[in-house]
């Protein structure tokens, strides 16, 4: 089985973010960047799927060089090679365009199966597989929380997250496109056996420049700024024992609900 | 500006999260100065029409079809695109569910294939209010897990589709037809079963729910500030000292440090108590919107910047494995 996976960097969870003036995006230059939590899911379930059914797993990502360190880690967890999408400017993409490119630069190598994680933590359009599975003709399911594929590999049944506590089983034909919920695994440590053996792995790089989709977007962020509060926040501050009191007798007192 | 509301059923009737966004919808077309068209899809739903006509809208579409009687992303979008190109709405609004975000992007993309310039439109997703400034419709989303907000407006031609996120709009604020009822009509739909690539099964529940969250007066949460499983025991030895239940933000039970029947936010327990008190919880929108509505509000975080402190009304920056022994302390020196 063909498996490739979708995998984004982004801005370090911990990170602390400050919004360049004007608001266009936030200050990248002073912060670490780690792959987008929701996709090592989804890297991880590729990875067990390989074992499974052999085959071959492909982590693509599209962003400036540094990302590249997004897919040097999927390496050394074990897939196969990589694709690099290159492009400096790719947080200014909206959602139908990153997902023309990645469907462009992938469209070749005829997946049987494409994963990608819930939504990225940065924009957080948790578009881009529903996007892939349109723009490449194929079925998707999204939510997915665990995967059997059939015998003959033609089929398989997903069991799809629903809300409130719900859940589905679906059935697919392959090749299809699946949206994997964070929690489905347990995602592994890359050992320094992996991190040895990712050195002489590929990685090919595809400028998107020269993948022919236009820019025209169909959405426009007009800048980026901190949420202003809609609540008054009480700030408590002191040694933990001042606070511990205070805010007891706030709870108590103030708010009456202890 | 032309307007399309599309709801969400399940069970038999329309979400509550399809009324808060009927009440976003009759909001903005008063700014835009045009028309509602509310759409109900599915199969023997003609009744969930006839309670949508109830409220203040142009018309109601009825799309029903045997092969929308299930949800399959194939079925809706495919109906809906046809609807969309036959009825020519300039913006679609739908709720932000599960599976809004499984089918409104296909269904966006789709939409003008085939076309000179290959059509597709986009979608603004998981918006949490809107704005109308000079003539223009400016949509605000969250991003970077809550801790940003963003503007962002459409560009091209329409249609445009936008999605609200639960809890954004308030449902009892949707305003109920003047003059009685507005008009239902059925559009048909082209599908065949060979267009439909997705075979649903059974619909189940996991585990029965050990406990009902919702009826807790006092919920302390824990998010991925805990660290560490075993540093769980100090949460629930606050939440035995203030008389209340343990919960938690999804990555907590991803992890399996607690149950995910324990879990609050969109994938778990709506809850509203009278005091939620976030331990270590960041607060991205995914949890946040499962506890705002909660009376009272404390959180502890060592990031001053925490989307948490937006919705909480006691606030402390600092070290919870300092401040939760200290509460400890107080309380038990109160008991005896």
């Amino acid at each position: 089985m063909k498996i490739g996976v979708f995998v984004k960097q982004v801005p370090a969870k911990d990170a602390p973010l400050a919004i360049v003036e004007g608001g266009a995006w936030i200050r990248e230059s002073d912060i670490g960047f780690e792959t987008n939590e929701p996709d090592s899911y989804a890297l991880e379930e590729a990875l067990r799927l390989k074992e499974k059914h052999s085959g071959e797993v492909v982590a693509i990502s599209m962003g400036p060089e540094r990302a590249k360190q997004t897919i040097k880690e999927a390496l050394a967890k074990g897939a196969d090679r990589g694709i690099h999408v290159a492009d400096n400017d790719f947080f200014k993409l909206d959602p139908l365009n990153s997902a023309r490119s990645l469907a462009a630069a992938v469209k070749s190598e005829n997946f049987d199966l494409i994963l990608t994680g819930l939504q990225s933590d940065d924009q957080g359009f948790g578009q881009t597989g529903v996007l892939l599975a349109e723009l490449l003709g194929r079925p998707h399911a999204t939510i997915i929380m665990a995967i059997e594929v059939d015998a003959g590999g033609g089929r398989m049944k997903l069991k799809r997250e629903l809300e409130a506590g719900w859940f589905q089983w679906v059935e697919l034909p392959l090749p299809a496109v699946l949206s994997i919920q964070s929690g489905i695994n347990k995602p592994r440590y890359a050992t320094l056996k992996g991190i040895m053996a990712a050195k002489k792995k590929e990685i090919a790089t595809v400028q998107r420049a020269s993948l022919g989709i236009s820019d025209s977007p169909t959405q426009r962020v007009e800048r980026i700024y901190v949420p202003q509060k809609t609540k008054k926040t009480e700030f408590i501050s002191g040694q933990p024992k001042e606070i511990a009191a205070k805010l007891i007798e706030k709870l108590r007192h103030e708010a009456r609900v202890l | 500006m032309k307007i399309l509301l599309i709801t969400e059923q399940r069970d038999g009737k329309s979400s509550k999260v399809s009324f808060e966004t009927l009440a976003a919808a009759q909001q903005i077309v008063q700014h835009t100065k045009g028309t509602l068209t509310g759409l109900v899809i599915g199969k023997g739903v003609a009744a969930l029409a006839d309670e949508l006509a109830g409220y203040q809208l142009d018309d109601v579409l009825l799309i029903e079809h045997d092969l929308l009687d299930q949800y399959t992303p194939d079925g809706f979008s495919i109906a809906l695109r046809q609807v969309i190109e036959s009825a020519k709405p300039d913006l679609v609004l739908l709720p932000h569910t599960y599976q809004v975000r499984d089918f409104a992007p296909k269904l966006a993309a789709s939409l003008g294939k085939g076309t000179p310039g290959e059509g597709g439109k986009g979608m603004i997703g998981d918006c949490i209010g809107y704005r109308y400034e000079n003539g223009k419709l400016i949509f605000v989303r969250q991003m970077f897990q809550g801790r940003t907000a963003a503007d962002v407006v459409f560009a091209g031609e329409a249609p445009w589709i936008a999605t609200f996120q639960a809890g954004a709009f308030r449902a009892d604020l949707a305003v109920k037809h003047a003059g009685g009822k507005a008009p239902v009509e059925s559009a048909n739909v082209d599908l065949k079963p060979e267009q439909i690539r997705t075979k649903p099964l059974e619909l189940f529940r996991e585990a029965k729910q050990a406990v009902d969250l919702t009826q807790a007066p006092i919920l302390i949460s824990v998010g991925r500030g805990i660290k560490a499983p075993e540093n769980i025991a100090i949460a629930e030895k606050l939440a035995k000292l203030m008389g209340g239940e343990i919960c938690a933000s999804r990555p907590i039970c991803d992890e399996g440090w607690l149950p995910m029947d324990r879990q609050i936010g969109s994938s778990g327990q709506t809850v509203a108590p009278k005091l939620y008190f976030a331990l270590g919880i960041s607060g991205a929108i995914q949890h946040v919107v499962g506890m705002k509505g909660s009376r009272t509000i404390a959180a502890i975080n060592k990031d001053q910047n925490a989307p948490i402190f937006e919705v909480a009304d006691y606030g402390v920056v600092g070290d919870i494995f300092e401040i939760v022994p200290a509460l400890i302390e107080e309380l038990e020196k109160a008991h005896h």
